[in-house]
């Protein structure tokens, strides 16, 4: 009697593991199907002619959908974001990391906390200010004030030529 | 129901009834006792059900009209509002007809709150009804993107953000709901998908929130336990189906003024701008309904305390029959409590007002005292109050202080004869 009721069990178990398993397989490719498709993902990189470009100005191109600053700075902020302390900091970036020529910040123009744009040549810092909920970032476009959590992300970038700024 | 098993009249009926008993289910619907004292707080059950079928005639015309892909949805509105014959009309219902239904929700909570109505044993009405209210929240902010003006998109850039302060997979799950890097195309098509669901979701909960409602029944003003059916009951038909009906009408009338003379002044000049996912509006505000959480959302100044602080305002309300210590349901014999409801009242309109201004300076410090008061309202006074508060006397029936001349327990009890038979 008892060596049947074991029997049963094991069944039972079995089937629902499978049948686990089973609903598992099916759901997945129903999760899977919202991510990026090939398509989006195959979106190609940008090339930039940034030859027009001159001290204290911002184009701004869009790249996988999102806006990316490319600002050619002055000396003065230059100057103003290589002197930043990094315990001033909430998200310790050096300048020299994120401009690695110093004349040119290439970065997304997202902000870090709800996605918004910011506004160039706004703010208390003199870099970019977030009308959304009011976050200040420095002429490198690191978080200084509100409520973004993190510096504004630069992404992959190379100049190919002294004009030419490849994005992606 | 008058206890007694129903049996149709006609033959026909009796034997369509035993194999399928929905004229049991009418009978129930037409006969089932209510307090006879409900006032028009209580009319806004039928008002919400208008609302919710309108929603859904409306959005199934606009539907057949309206296209869903990032570079004709701005222009199907366009052409809904300027050539489809009453295309106008019926997208000014629907756009005005979603802050119809939260004014008529909002009341509806609130009217919960004054009179106790979430207390047991009515604590899954009250939990369904958060259920109703979180997917109408959903609904509207999915509904708002699709006309992809400029509010639209970042309106949705914003919210679906709110994940991306998950530590961990929050990025990977915002990627997800886009369907891409970005607001784009695949998020509007399933956005659009998503709002067509979820009315008939809701309107399967609503089927659930009064069936939950037809077990114990109503509430009433004054939140005592009554004796159904009994004479301090009346039939629902036709008696507050005519009370029901009166208040719709005079709804329909505050409706039809936004429709038909201001029917823009509930929405944003700036979603008549197409989508430009390189131009941030100025002043992004979302729709007023959902100001006062956008509110908590920013009073908060760390990005994953502040999504959740939003969050917990509106979750804390289903555990609200539990924070609330008082046995006594209805206000109107708290004292104390009658004046700490003002105070919300008045704090969520100030949470609305401080939420629609920018987030700094004097609106920001405001903003913080009221999110603060807003959680402490639920999490200290409520439980304090329902241990420390002297209660005025309880009728034991709705009919016994008017026929028996006074509120006050200890005479009405001596009052034999006007107690339930």
């Amino acid at each position: 009697m008892e060596k049947k009721t074991k029997r049963r069990d094991f069944l039972f178990t079995a089937t629902y593991a499978v049948g686990a398993v089973g609903a598992g397989a099916v759901i997945w490719p129903m999760i899977d199907q919202m991510n990026p498709d090939a398509s989006v993902k195959a979106l190609a990189s940008t090339e930039v002619d940034v030859s027009a470009v001159n001290p204290g100005k911002t184009i701004t191109v869009l790249w996988r959908g999102k806006p990316v600053f490319i600002r050619r700075r002055t000396s003065e902020e230059i100057a103003e974001a290589r002197s930043v302390k990094l315990e001033d900091l909430k998200h310790p970036e050096k300048d020299e990391d994120r401009a690695k020529n110093p004349e040119w910040l290439v970065m997304l123009g997202v902000c870090t906390h709800l996605g918004c744009v910011p506004l160039d040549q706004k703010g208390d810092y003199n870099g970019w200010f977030c009308p959304c909920h009011g976050s200040h970032y420095d002429t490198s476009g690191r978080i200084r004030k509100g409520p973004a959590p993190t510096n504004m992300e630069i992404p992959e970038y190379k100049f190919v030529d002294a004009n030419t700024i490849k994005i992606g | 129901m008058s206890g007694h098993e129903y049996t149709p009249k006609s033959k026909v009926g009796k034997w369509f009834n035993d194999r399928l008993p929905l004229l049991t289910l009418a009978n129930h619907l037409t006969d089932y006792p209510t307090p006879k004292n409900l006032n028009y707080w209580w009319t806004f059950g039928g008002i919400l059900t208008f609302c919710l079928i309108t929603q859904i005639v409306t959005g199934l015309v606009l539907a057949m009209h309206y296209i869903a892909h990032a570079d004709m949805a701005f222009q199907s509105v366009e052409h809904i509002m300027r050539d489809v014959n009453y295309g106008w009309l019926i997208r000014y219902i629907h756009a005005n007809g979603a802050s119809m239904f939260f004014l008529a929700v909002y009341i509806h909570i609130f009217r919960s709150l004054f009179y106790g109505s979430y207390k047991s044993p009515r604590e899954i009405i009250w939990i369904i009804g958060i259920i109703i209210y979180l997917l109408m929240m959903a609904a509207a902010f999915l509904g708002y993107v699709l006309p992809w003006g400029q509010m639209s998109f970042w309106g949705a850039t914003v919210i679906t953000n709110l994940f991306s302060a998950i530590p961990l997979v929050g990025e990977g799950i915002v990627t997800w709901l886009w369907g891409g890097y970005s607001v784009d195309n695949p998020t509007l098509t399933r956005f659009f998908t998503l709002h067509y669901l979820i009315p008939f979701l809701i309107l399967g909960l609503v089927v659930l929130h009064i069936w939950a409602l037809h077990v114990p029944g109503n509430n009433n003003p004054i939140g005592i336990d009554i004796k159904k059916p009994s004479k301090d009951t009346v039939p629902f038909h036709p008696y507050i189906v005519i009370k029901d009906g009166f208040a719709l009408l005079m709804f329909m009338i505050v409706f039809a003024f936004f429709v038909f003379y201001t029917p823009n002044i509930l929405g944003h000049a700036d979603n008549y701008i197409e989508a430009n996912p390189l131009i941030t509006p100025a002043h992004i505000v979302p729709e007023w309904y959902l100001l006062p959480f956008y509110a908590i959302l920013r009073s908060v100044p760390d990005k994953l305390l502040g999504v959740i602080a939003m969050l917990s305002a509106i979750l804390i309300l289903a555990a609200l029959p539990w924070l609330d210590t008082s046995k006594i349901r209805s206000a109107v014999f708290r004292p104390l409590y009658k004046q700490f409801y003002w105070i919300l009242v008045a704090d969520v309109l100030i949470l609305g007002y401080v939420g629609a201004m920018p987030a700094e300076g004097l609106y920001l410090l405001i903003a913080r005292i009221a999110t603060a008061y807003y959680f402490l309202h639920f999490l200290v006074v409520l439980p304090v109050l329902g241990f420390k508060e002297r209660t005025t006397p309880v009728p034991l029936s709705i009919t016994e202080p008017i026929l028996g001349g006074s509120p006050n327990l200890a005479t009405v009890k001596k009052k034999d004869s006007f107690k339930d038979q």
